[in-house]
């Protein structure tokens, strides 16, 4: 029965993101999927295993920063460029990592925000990396050689694809024995470790996993918008994808894409009032964590899946 | 003359630098001291804290600009209007969430942060307002082997004593008992008759105004700027990581000694002295994770 419905859905939002980009301007979509995929990738870490990275941005725009290079000076082709963009940010990630689950709760937070910040200060002054300006004009090229990429609809189903791609790989982890594993880890770390788990090992796999992805979202939306630039890397980029994910709703599959559309389509609509889009952001931030805790995918869950499943045998979807 | 000392920089340099470094220091001391107070009561990192630091500039020269009223009432007023704003924020916001995991206050506070810096960053630009130095702390010594400007070591004398105030009151008061022991179990203090939640509300506002008592000593030295309390919170942040929470004269020493780590890197390797102290910190993570000072969590 809830099979059965899951597919429903799920055809139904693909049917409607392949026919999206001849109804709204492609490039917002674009940009919005690589944003989704970015925040569902930190969901991974917050909504499943419990751990909240306040340095996601580091994974983000370090991607971007490498495949703008390789693609622009180096002349590597998109695929290659990305996946050297992805391979980055998960080394980064391990190594963040290694350092930050030493440490757990609000500390595992403040460490990550301050690697993040170190990123963000090695971009503003490494030789490659264009300072102020960032790498602009970053060609698209060929995918593979064949499929031209500058063509605004072939690029779009491109990102269509990674986005999918990268959305299957985290459901099918959360829904593996690894992921119920790191689902125990959160819920009880002593329990899970008295059962012979290594804790640390999980805790890691999962954030180079979720490096890896937020490296993949932010390598492809280099390529989408042409240009790498401090904010991709800027610790307001990590708080915002904090944001995605709490409005969106924390722990469910979908709630990080609602939450990203949400986000990307206010700031396409405020982007003229300048700084109260940070306000609005904040205010936003204050009373999600007061009054709205589950956000709108962890409240309409219940409603939208079959009717007669009672609501409270949903898992909570509140960081515990 | 042996060959390692032309890597030497000249005196004046080295401690000019080293100067800037005693400054930066004193400011992450303040305002890790005013975290660790608030964390050690409340239980949340109050990442509003480089904003309240702000507006303790920004109210500084509100006074001097609107109302004339010049730096030294400014020391007073500051604080207490910060801190009251303090106070308001944890009966309307931060009360609700005191059952929640902590992680929750992390995100409320970041949220303040948001709007606080976005309604300044509207009205005033990213750009710095100047706070003149109050007549009396003008001009400069010359001390023999460095030049000494005035402000710079009122500076210096004057987060010492803030620091050790602090430290007095807390470790060795009744108040700071009381304290104290709300820290380590509220339930129990309650029980002896303590108001534990409003001494928790003054707690915040005292923690709040220490950052305005640091914005305010910070207004004539770096930009009034909306930007000021971001640029800083963050390395305290790190800062905090590495002395540990859980003591006191931790927060202290480790915040004058990084700023004179990151005043030292300035002079021998500048490119690193914004991240030396990041690098600082993922050192202490392999070596002792619950930082320096710091009790294991």
């Amino acid at each position: 029965m809830r099979h059965r419905e899951t597919l429903i859905w799920t055809a139904a939002l693909i049917g409607l993101a392949l026919v999206a980009p001849y109804f709204l301007y492609p490039v917002f979509l674009m940009r919005a999927l690589c944003l989704a995929l970015f925040a569902c990738a930190f969901n991974l870490l917050l909504g499943y295993v419990g751990l909240l990275s306040f340095g996601h941005a580091a994974f983000m725009g370090s991607a971007a920063y490498i495949t703008a290079h390789t693609v622009k000076v180096w002349g590597w082709p998109a695929e290659i460029g990305i996946l050297a963009g992805v391979a980055v940010a998960a080394a980064l990630g391990a190594v963040f990592g290694w350092l930050a689950i030493r440490r757990q709760g609000i500390y595992f937070a403040m460490i990550t925000l301050a690697l993040a910040q170190m990123i963000a200060f090695f971009a503003l002054q490494a030789p490659f990396t264009g300072g102020e300006d960032g790498i602009q004009a970053v060609p698209r090229g060929h995918l593979l050689g064949l499929l031209d990429l500058d063509n605004t609809i072939v690029m779009y189903y491109f990102v269509l694809a990674v986005f999918l791609a990268g959305f299957a790989i985290i459901q099918r982890t959360v829904n593996s024995p690894f992921g119920q594993v790191i689902k125990a880890i959160r819920e009880n770390e002593p329990r899970a470790v008295s059962l012979g788990y290594r804790a640390e090992r999980y805790k890691l796999l999962a954030f180079v996993l979720s490096a890896a992805l937020a490296g993949l979202a932010g390598a492809t939306k280099c390529l989408v918008l042409q240009f790498a630039s401090l904010s991709d890397v800027d610790w307001t980029t990590s708080g915002q994808v904090v944001l995605m994910t709490l409005v969106g709703g924390v722990g469910t599959p979908l709630g990080p894409v609602v939450g990203a559309f949400i986000i990307v389509t206010m700031e396409n609509y405020l982007a003229q009032t300048g700084s109260w889009v940070t306000v609005i952001e904040g205010v936003i931030f204050v009373v999600c964590v007061l009054t709205f805790r589950r956000g709108i995918v962890g409240v309409l869950a219940p409603y939208l899946t079959s009717r007669d499943m009672p609501r409270a045998t949903q898992p909570s979807a509140e960081i515990t | 003359m042996p060959s390692f000392l032309h890597a030497m920089p000249p005196a004046p340099v080295l401690f000019a630098q080293l100067l800037i470094g005693l400054i930066n220091g004193s400011f992450y001391a303040m305002l890790s001291l005013g975290l660790a107070i608030i964390f050690g009561l409340l239980n949340i990192i109050n990442f509003a804290h480089g904003a309240q630091y702000m507006m303790g500039a920004f109210c500084a020269w509100f006074l001097l600009n609107w109302l004339g009223i010049g730096y030294w009432p400014s020391l007073v007023i500051a604080p207490v209007v910060v801190g009251a704003t303090g106070i308001v924020t944890e009966r309307l916001l931060l009360r609700h969430i005191r059952n929640l995991d902590h992680l929750y206050g992390l995100l409320l506070t970041f949220g303040l942060a948001l709007v606080i810096e976005g309604v300044f960053r509207d009205r005033y630009g990213s750009s710095g307002l100047p706070y003149t130095i109050p007549p009396e702390l003008q001009g400069g010594r010359n001390l023999g082997f460095m030049f000494l400007p005035v402000y710079r070591g009122w500076v210096i004398v004057a987060s010492l004593g803030i620091c050790l105030a602090t430290w007095f009151v807390i470790e060795r008061t009744r108040l700071g008992s009381f304290l104290r022991a709300a820290t380590e179990n509220p339930t129990l203090v309650r029980a002896f008759g303590i108001d534990v939640p409003r001494m928790v509300t003054l707690t915040y506002g005292a923690g709040v105004g220490l950052a305005a008592l640091a914005g305010v000593l910070a207004a004539p030295i770096y930009q009034v700027s909306p930007l000021m309390g971001s640029n800083i919170i963050i390395v305290v942040f790190a800062v905090v990581v590495i002395g540990g929470m859980g003591s006191i004269l931790g927060a202290i020493v480790s915040g004058f000694a990084l700023g004179l780590v990151e005043g030292l890197t300035k002079v021998f390797y500048p490119e690193a002295s914004n991240t030396v102290i990041f690098v600082i910190m993922a050192l202490v993570l392999l070596v002792k994770p619950a930082g320096l000072f710091g009790r294991a969590a």
